[in-house]
């Protein structure tokens, strides 16, 4: 059962990842256009990509 | 979301409307600069898919000095960066040239609060699901290994999930707790009291149970309420702050310049900036901002929007023009009566008030099912933790069982039934190009039975259309090359009907008579029938135009305010489904009654005030009923505010679209399909509401029998939350 003790805070390290990422995206602006960022990859003209 | 219904005349009416706006906006002065950075915000609208963002940015990045542009979909935003050599205004007309509609936004600080907010709600969101997922890992293992594991390995797991749960609940929890709070610190009761007490209640026994190293421990039930509860928290902010948005996008419509004339020349200046007694001009095709009286020139204005009447009125020197009229004919320059404060607009908008109170006290469903729910789990769990201690439980165990009963019975089904319910109506709303302005709105819209329609604009087009006569259709090409130099509603009306062709040269416009031009030697006159010489007996009823081309006979052109496209169809539905149906107009009698048999509207009154609009409106409320009004202009504003609930079409004049419920772009033919969206929507909340009712039936005597057990609980929490989840996503 020793090995319990490596794969919880493994296991904690792996969601704390994701949760970072989560928070990443949300203070990114990520959220922001739901609605555009779903037509936004079809746009296949790359030099359009807003430079900010 | 492309399944918009566009297209409609209203739109285009619309188009033409911000169009004009547009041109009498200086974009520059909303143009904000920081070391040598210019950064501009619009608000675009009829922007609705995937084409539209290609076409607008890649359009707008060729424009000189521009460095960035980028258009949300979801609220028509469009962030422009430039440098130093860029025009405003330019880019601007760049985007109305593609056929948006388009106006300036200034910078607010309570969008950016909002904003803040609702991204605050998603963090704390995803910090509770987190730490949800990673305690029930964590909780399953106890709960499966229950006969296999030993106590202190379980010991363990509790406390680890204790110290996930700890700093979790503080941070993701602090919005129900301060909100608890300053409820408790004004003696009031709301649906957070007993969600933080449950919380802290469950939290406390947990940390007891680990302690002595007790079978259950509820972490998993404590963070799991949070990350339910924050998620029906987080799409009611979501819903307002687009409500906000449209009400923002409504208010950017308003940030309007006006030439002031000073003995210096002419400044663009903001409206607010205009004093009484200063001298304004008012170009052709400008709408009034301020109400003016004229001092120099004369010119037919169109008060469709103010007063509902369909023909346009000439007003010369010392006639007064009030704010929202529409300069259809030459220049004029005006002495301002009153400052923007005070205008008729103003006068209006204090009415407007009266009936924003009163709609403000309207009790929502949900308040209803939380004042009946907050006493009740309340109760409860006092009783349980007294009845147990009769029986001669321990305080611990007595304890337990109220702290099961409050998480048990916790309001996650409650708490979700509404927005959830609300979301889904808004976004069915979106797809049929109505844009909801609150979520009780819904509840309100399925309560009416009552029906008033606003006449010119609403149930009309709000522009004259030629009735062909064959005797005018001989001379309608001749006609139609002058109408082509005028922009009186007539002459344009005559030169749409005619189609594209030559314009007459030399044409005289003489404001409130007519047009007059030379071919050869022979004179031809187009307007009224003094002005061609038509004899008074000819005069006819509705709007007419007359030409006489030389010694010829004066030829008539007859107009109507023509029907919406599906008017008829829409009225028909609407009373089908049950709703009585009146109009109440502005115009005169004969042009209302004529419209009133048109559509089959039996119930109709003209030459209304807006006072007597409004006055109406109460009678009708006075009588209990529950009034839907749908109306688009100035003078139906107050109406519209007195209404149980109230429609404006995306044409009408902002300040009424700002005391709507539900601004609709699709034409008359989507009020069927809204208020039915609305009756479904309410329908939906009330059994989610009964399926939470039902739920708490079986949750309370498990919870007080003491039978509840940290697995029971997660199970219970999540099948509610997930049968009225998919109860509201089932009408999408």
């Amino acid at each position: 059962m020793d090995i319990i003790a490596y794969l919880i805070p493994a296991a904690l390290a792996l969601g704390a990842l994701g949760l970072v990422a989560f928070i990443w995206s949300v203070k990114a602006g990520q959220f922001d256009d739901p609605d555009g960022a779903a037509y936004r990859i079809l746009l296949d003209n790359d030099e359009d990509w807003p430079l900010s | 979301m492309t399944n918009a219904v566009l297209g409609d005349t209203h739109i285009a009416s619309h188009q033409r409307r911000t169009a004009e706006v547009l041109h009498h906006t200086n974009f520059d002065a909303f143009v904000r600069e920081k070391n040598g950075v210019k950064k501009l915000d619009l608000s675009v609208r009829g922007a609705k898919c995937g084409g539209c963002i290609s076409k607008i940015e890649r359009a707008i990045r060729t424009q000189n000095g521009v460095t960035s542009a980028r258009l949300n979909l979801s609220n028509g935003e469009l962030n422009i960066i430039a440098d130093d050599t860029f025009s405003a205004n330019d880019v601007a007309r760049v985007v109305t040239d593609l056929g948006y509609g388009v106006s300036a936004q200034s910078a607010s600080k309570a969008a950016a609060h909002q904003k803040a907010e609702e991204s605050h709600l998603l963090v704390a969101m995803g910090v509770a699901g987190f730490a949800a997922a990673n305690i029930m890992l964590l909780s399953v293992s106890v709960w499966g290994g229950a006969t296999e594991m030993g106590e202190q390995t379980r010991q363990v797991f509790h406390g680890i999930s204790g110290l996930i749960a700890f700093p979790v609940i503080v941070f993701s929890g602090r919005h129900f707790f301060s909100s608890a709070w300053s409820a408790l610190k004004h003696r009031n009761m709301n649906m957070d009291v007993p969600v933080s007490l449950a919380i802290w209640l469950a939290f406390g026994v947990s940390v007891w149970e680990t302690i002595s190293g007790g079978q259950h421990a509820y972490f998993d039930a404590c963070v799991m309420l949070l990350f339910f509860l924050l998620i029906g928290r987080f799409l009611d902010a979501r819903l307002r702050r687009r409500a906000f948005a449209a009400a923002r996008e409504l208010a950017a419509l308003r940030n309007r310049t006006v030439s002031r004339i000073t003995p210096r020349g002419i400044h663009t200046v903001q409206t607010d900036d205009i004093k009484p007694g200063e001298r304004i001009l008012v170009a052709p095709g400008e709408q009034t901002a301020i109400d003016i009286e004229v001092v120099a020139g004369g010119s037919e204005i169109d008060e469709s929007l103010v007063t509902g009447e369909s023909l346009p009125r000439f007003a010369g020197i010392g006639s007064t023009v009030y704010s929202g009229s529409v300069n259809i004919g030459a220049a004029i320059e005006g002495v301002a009566i009153s400052a923007a404060a005070d205008s008729l607009l103003a006068d209006i908008t204090n009415m407007l008030e009266a009936g924003e109170q009163r709609r403000s006290t309207y009790r929502k469903i949900a308040d209803h099912a939380v004042s009946l729910y907050v006493p009740f789990v309340h109760t409860t769990a006092l009783l349980a933790f007294a009845a147990w201690l009769i029986i001669g439980a321990s305080i611990e165990d007595a304890v337990l069982v109220a702290a099961s009963t409050l998480i048990i019975t916790c309001p996650c089904a409650l708490a979700l039934a509404a927005p959830v319910a609300q979301m889904v109506a808004a976004g069915r709303l979106f797809k049929l190009g109505a844009f909801l302005k609150s979520g009780d709105a819904l509840e309100r819209l399925a309560a009416i039975d009552h029906i008033v329609f606003d006449k010119t604009g609403t149930l009309t087009l709000g522009m004259p259309k030629w009735i062909p006569t064959s005797k005018a259709r001989d001379n309608l090409h001749d006609a139609a090359e002058m109408a082509r130099a005028s922009r009186h509603p007539l002459s344009r009306a005559l030169a749409a009907a005619a189609g594209p062709g030559k314009t007459a040269k030399g044409v005289e416009e003489h404001a409130g008579k007519g047009l007059r031009t030379w071919t050869n030697t022979q004179e031809h006159r187009l307007g009224s029938a003094d002005w061609v010489g038509a004899g008074e007996h000819l005069k006819q009823d509705g709007p007419v135009l007359w030409y006489r081309s030389g010694d010829a006979h004066p030829v008539a052109f007859e107009f109507e305010d023509a029907p919406q496209i599906g008017a008829e169809k829409a009225v028909k539905e609407l009373s089908a489904m049950g709703f009585e149906l009146e109009i109440l107009s502005g115009d005169r009698s004969n042009a209302v009654e004529k419209m009133a048999c048109l559509v089959g509207i039996p119930h109709w009154t003209s030459a209304a005030s807006p006072q007597e609009k409004a006055g109406r409106l109460e009678h009708l409320a006075g009588k209990g009923k529950r009034v839907l009004m749908i109306g688009d202009g100035l003078n139906d504003a107050a109406a519209l505010s007195l209404a149980h609930a109230a429609l404006a079409p995306g044409g009408a004049v902002d300040i009424s679209q700002a005391s709507a419920d539900v601004v609709f772009s699709g034409g008359l033919k989507t009020i069927p399909q809204i208020l039915a969206v609305a009756q479904a929507a309410k329908q939906t909340m009330l059994q989610n509401f009964a399926l939470a009712a039902a739920y708490n039936l079986v949750a309370v005597p498990i919870a007080v029998t003491g039978n509840v057990t940290p697995l029971i609980a997660a199970i219970a929490m999540s099948v509610s939350s997930l049968i009225v989840t998919l109860n509201a996503i089932r009408r999408r």
